[in-house]
C-alpha cells in the first residue's frame, strides 16, 4: 500500500508544482506533515544532496523520498509518478502545439500562478530557515535569547549571502562549491 | 527500436550532465540534440524549454519529452523521459543506502548543519530570481502576500493554492487586458 501511496502522492507533486526545481518544496513540506515519512530536516538534507549531484532537483527528490519510505522499488513507483503527468501533458500540447504557446486565457493562468509559486517556495523556505538558525527547543527550555539563535550558522550564512550575491569572482560558481564549503565549515566548526 | 534506444541514452546523457536543472540543461541540450543528432532546431528547442517551464513537471523531463515525442511519437516521448531521469535515480540510490549507514557519524551530522546553511542561501536566491520573473506589477504583489501567508500560516494544501491562483490570474487578465483594448477603442 505504501506503494501506492507513494506513486499517488508524486504523481500529485508532478501535476501541480510549476516551475522546477523548487516548487516542490512546498509539496514535500505538505508530504512530510501528512504521512511523518521523512521530517523537515531530512528534506534539506535532500534538497543539498539534489544540488550537489546531477540530474533535476524534482526527480532528485522523488527518488530520495521514495528510497527513504520504501527502499530501491518506492524511488522507483515515486519517481515514475512524478514525471507521467508532464508526459501526458506534453503529448497533448503537441497536438495543440501553437494555439497553446500565445494562447490569452493560457497567458491569464500563468500570470496567476507564477507569483502564487515563488509564494509557496518563500513560506517553505522560511521553515527551512527556521530549522537552521532558531533553537526553538533550546530556547523553550532555558528561555533565554542567546539560546534562540544559532550564532554560528547566522554568520555563516552572512558569508554565503556575499559570496553567491555581491563578490563578483565567486557569484557565477557551482551550488557544489558553496555546499562543499558549507559541510566543511561544519565540521570544523562543529556546527 | 534502435531508434528509442539512442533517444534513450541521449536524454541520459543530458539527464546526467545537467546539475541543478533549469537554464544548466540548456547549453547540454544544444549540443547533444541540435548539434550532434541534428533532431531539432534552435528555435524548436527554445519553444519546447519555454513551454515545459509553463507545463507542471519537471522542466528538464519534459523537454526531453518534446524531443522524443519528435523522433518518435508516444514510444519516444517515454524513451526521452525514462532517459533523463536513470542517472539521478542511480545516483541518488546509491547516495541514499550509503547515507542512512552513516547518518549518526557527528561528523557527518556536523557537515549537514553546515550544509543546510548554505541550502537556505540557495533557496533565498532562486527565490529573488523568481521574483523578478513573477511578480511584475501590484496585482502579482498582492497573489504573492496572500499565498505566502496563506501556505505558512493555514494547513492547507499547496494544490489549493496553485488552483486558487489559476483562477484568480486568468480573472483579473481578462479584466484588465480587456480595459487595455476598451481604452484603446
Amino acid at each position: 500500500m505504501t506503494y501506492l501511496r507513494l506513486f499517488y502522492e508524486f504523481f500529485k507533486i508532478g501535476l501541480f508544482s510549476i516551475g522546477g526545481g523548487m516548487a516542490t518544496l512546498p509539496f514535500l513540506y505538505a508530504l512530510s506533515d501528512s504521512t511523518k515519512w521523512f521530517s523537515h530536516e531530512q528534506i534539506v538534507d535532500m534538497l543539498a544532496i539534489s544540488e550537489s549531484t546531477p540530474g533535476p532537483i524534482g526527480i532528485n527528490m522523488a527518488t530520495y523520498v521514495g528510497f527513504t519510505s520504501g527502499s530501491i522499488l518506492g524511488s522507483l513507483v515515486a519517481t515514475i509518478g512524478m514525471i507521467i503527468p508532464g508526459i501526458i501533458l506534453v503529448l497533448i500540447i503537441t497536438r495543440v502545439l501553437n494555439k497553446f504557446k500565445n494562447n490569452f486565457y493560457v497567458e491569464g493562468i500563468f500570470y496567476g500562478l507564477r507569483p502564487a509559486s515563488t509564494a509557496l517556495i518563500a513560506s517553505a523556505g522560511i521553515l527551512v530557515a527556521k530549522i537552521t538558525f532558531l533553537h526553538i527547543t533550546l530556547y523553550d527550555a532555558t528561555g533565554s535569547l542567546t539560546d534562540l539563535f544559532d550564532m554560528k550558522a547566522i554568520i555563516l550564512a552572512f558569508i554565503l549571502l556575499f559570496f553567491t550575491r555581491s563578490f563578483k569572482m565567486t557569484k557565477e560558481l557551482h551550488p557544489v562549491i558553496f555546499i562543499a564549503f558549507s559541510a566543511a565549515v561544519g565540521i570544523v566548526f562543529k556546527f | 527500436m534502435k531508434k528509442l534506444i539512442e533517444i534513450f541514452f541521449t536524454s541520459m546523457k543530458v539527464g546526467a550532465m545537467t546539475f541543478g536543472g533549469g537554464y544548466a540543461m540548456l547549453p547540454i541540450l544544444q549540443k547533444e540534440v541540435i548539434d550532434r543528432k541534428h533532431w531539432n532546431t534552435e528555435e524548436e528547442i527554445l519553444d519546447y524549454y519555454a513551454m515545459s517551464q509553463c507545463l507542471p513537471g519537471i522542466i528538464m523531463v519534459n523537454t526531453l519529452v518534446f524531443v522524443g515525442k519528435k523522433q518518435k511519437g508516444r514510444l519516444g516521448a517515454i524513451a526521452s523521459a525514462l532517459g533523463s531521469v536513470t542517472p539521478s535515480f542511480i545516483i541518488i540510490t546509491v547516495i541514499a543506502s550509503v547515507l542512512t549507514a552513516f547518518a549518526n557519524v557527528p561528523a557527518v551530522q556536523h557537515a549537514f548543519a553546515g550544509i543546510r546553511v548554505c541550502v537556505c542561501i540557495l533557496i533565498f536566491n532562486s527565490i529573488l530570481k523568481l521574483w523578478r520573473s513573477s511578480v511584475i506589477d501590484n496585482r502579482c504583489l498582492a497573489i504573492f502576500i496572500i499565498v505566502a501567508l496563506g501556505s505558512y500560516f493555514l494547513n492547507i494544501t499547496p494544490i489549493a493554492f496553485v488552483v486558487g491562483a489559476g483562477i484568480v490570474g486568468l480573472v483579473l487578465h481578462i479584466i484588465y487586458k480587456k480595459k487595455i483594448s476598451g481604452d484603446e477603442n
